[in-house]
């Protein structure tokens, strides 16, 4: 089994770079945008083979023009962002079935292949009112554009504009369709505007890329493990082979240095479920964002699942917090009266940073990563000059790969690290709210 | 240029928050039924297993110990209870061969004894035969003497026995 680890590891440090060079060298060729109206393109971070060849046969537009500008940040951003299709290199677009929700039409539930999603995941095509742009859906504001049926737009039809409102500067995107520019709503987002979203006229359900990778993960993670608990029902007893073999030394590790000892020999079965679930779920997700070929996918990066999975921790912790655990927090014993509020506010205020934390480390590590691999991957591209500087794109090649080589490597060691610390820091918090403690007997015993 | 484009994916979105928690609710629930709490429950079983055996046989290296040394102990009295039994047989042996050689000695000496008593018997006798055969020789030798010069037996006759009398056979 460890051979075999050995090998998939290989493979990934073998393949990594020159899958995502691949990928990125296509969009280099069809990067060549104008931009008649002087307005800054949005940065195009993907394109095909089949998209430039679309552009060659749209007189005008392509390819002649100066080559444009990258942006390592955008496209970044866009790679490592949930979407409604699921891209694999480009080549394969998966489309996935969209739910929405809008107060005027009620729910809507189609395919994202109604868009005709091309490069750099836009769509082609606007439907009821609904379009494609850079992965996501978004909501064409004007009632002037047609709200039901499908209307085909022309080439590079986003644009997007900065305004200011209340002093603020947003970017706002606009359909530009038939010598028209509609404006287009946000991305559907739940935070009102704190982190660049907004609140928009729409709610997207969707079963979004990063539903599917989650689903497929907890799929393969059931059956991996029903297989090895299928093997000790087999053969009780017996020493473990094959995917038991491998799954039973991680298992152990969790029960034996997380489990036991932050919750105790007692009560540690009834949590071991919950951490197993969080560490592998974790694992699972963090190892499947970094197999190339495969979409990327960045779930455990995404704050909204991490979220998710803190205000689970939050629950389970303390709806199992014991009267010694609030007693700490609202009234800690053994410190002078006058301190008691101010610790309580303290104590109030880690109840929501602990999961919050846990929250914000997770997303941030393995977004980290993949921004880290894309941005060395980027190199190519900065010095190539997009395409144009072939003897700088063999130096950016020449940096990019022993970077990315090492950024894999690190991202392995990452993958497994974060949902360790994501699962004892869990374990621990359950710990603390599950303790009895015996103030009486320590009190006595230090005054003595 | 650069741009500070928004960081989507720290944007929480509904769809997403709804499908992770049902996801993960059902993950949770199906690996804790189907695979954890079975695997945790074999591997706690065969723990036990191991520690009973271990146990075991700790026990039984114990029972071992233990006859070993009852063993010896048993081997080492045996031995000490053979080395009496030879001391006491080697005692006897001694002691009979030296009430044979005692008495072995009192019957040679009786004999011996015996012996010169019945040698110096016969030593009397044959000197008492002697004597009267020295007595009648010496009588009859006078006899002859006698005969030829004197006559009368009686008065001769014993005067010749007190000579007899008078030899003192050593």
């Amino acid at each position: 089994m460890k051979y075999q680890l050995f090998v998939v590891f290989f493979f990934i440090l073998l393949n990594g770079p020159a899958a995502f060079t691949q990928e990125n060298h296509n969009q280099a060729d069809t990067a060549a945008v104008h931009n008649a109206q002087g307005q800054s393109h949005e940065g195009h971070d993907h394109g095909t083979a089949a998209a430039h060849s679309e552009a060659s046969h749209d007189n005008g537009h392509g390819h002649e023009g100066a080559h444009e500008e990258f942006d390592p940040a955008s496209t970044a951003i866009h790679h490592i962002s949930d979407a409604n299709v699921y891209s694999i290199l480009d080549w394969l677009r998966i489309p996935l079935p969209m739910i929405l929700y809008t107060k005027e039409k009620g729910l809507e539930t189609f395919m994202s292949s109604r868009f005709h999603i091309g490069g750099h995941e836009d769509g082609h095509t606007a439907y009821n009112g609904w379009v494609m742009h850079h992965g996501s859906v978004h909501r064409v504001l004007d009632p002037a554009f047609p709200a039901s049926g499908e209307v085909k737009l022309g080439e590079h039809p986003f644009v997007k504009k900065t305004e200011e409102k209340n002093g603020k500067k947003t970017d706002v995107t606009y359909l530009s369709h038939e010598g028209k520019e509609y404006r287009l709503d946000a991305r559907s987002t739940l935070d009102g505007g704190i982190l660049g979203g907004g609140i928009t006229s729409f709610y997207d359900f969707s079963l979004t890329k990063n539903v599917l990778s989650m689903i497929l993960v907890s799929l393969f993670l059931l059956w991996a493990f029903r297989k090895a608990a299928k093997a000790y029902e087999n053969n009780p007893g017996r020493a473990p082979k094959g995917l038991q073999g491998l799954l039973e030394p991680i298992f152990m590790f969790i029960r034996d240095e997380v489990a036991i000892p932050f919750i105790g020999k007692d009560k540690y079965m009834k949590f071991l479920p919950l951490l197993m679930s969080i560490f592998f779920f974790i694992l699972g997700l963090n190892l499947f964002g970094q197999i190339p070929f495969l979409g990327s996918t960045n779930v455990t990066g995404n704050l909204t699942v991490t979220m998710i999975m803190a205000v689970i921790v939050f629950l389970v912790v303390n709806f199992n917090g014991k009267r010694d655990y609030w007693q700490h927090i609202f009234w800690m014993p053994d410190v002078p009266v006058f301190v008691k509020p101010l610790l309580a506010v303290v104590e109030i205020m880690s109840l929501f940073i602990k999961p919050l934390t846990l929250m914000l480390r997770l997303a941030g590590n393995i977004s980290a990563g993949h921004i880290a691999i894309l941005s060395f991957i980027g190199l190519i591209f900065i010095f190539g000059k997009s395409g144009a500087s072939i003897g700088g794109g063999a130096i950016g090649t020449a940096m990019a790969v022993p970077l990315t080589l090492f950024m894999m490597a690190i991202e392995l060691i990452v993958a497994f690290v974060q949902a360790f610390v994501f699962t004892i820091l869990t374990a621990s918090y359950i710990g603390a709210a599950i303790e009895e403690h015996h103030h009486a007997d320590h009190a006595e015993g230090s005054h003595h | 240029m650069f741009s500070l484009v928004t960081f989507t994916p720290f944007q929480p979105t509904p769809g997403l928050a709804i499908w992770s928690l049902l996801i993960f609710l059902l993950f949770w629930y199906l690996m804790a039924k189907f695979a954890f709490k079975p695997i945790a429950q074999a591997l706690a079983k065969r723990e036990n297993y191991i520690q009973d055996a271990i146990d075991q046989a700790k026990k039984a290296r114990e029972e071992m110990a233990n006859m070993k040394s009852e063993n010896e102990k048993l081997l080492a009295q045996a031995r000490e209870e053979r080395a009496k039994i030879l001391q006491e047989a080697k005692d006897i042996k001694n002691q009979m061969i030296t009430e044979a050689k005692d008495k072995a000695k009192e019957e040679a000496s009786k004999i011996v004894s015996n012996a010169m008593n019945d040698i110096e018997n016969q030593k009397k006798a044959a000197i008492a035969e002697v004597k009267n055969e020295l007595g009648n020789i010496a009588l009859s030798i006078a006899e002859k003497v006698i005969r030829k010069e004197l006559k009368g037996n009686a008065e001769q006759e014993s005067y010749v026995n007190t000579l007899v009398k008078e030899i003192n056979l050593n």
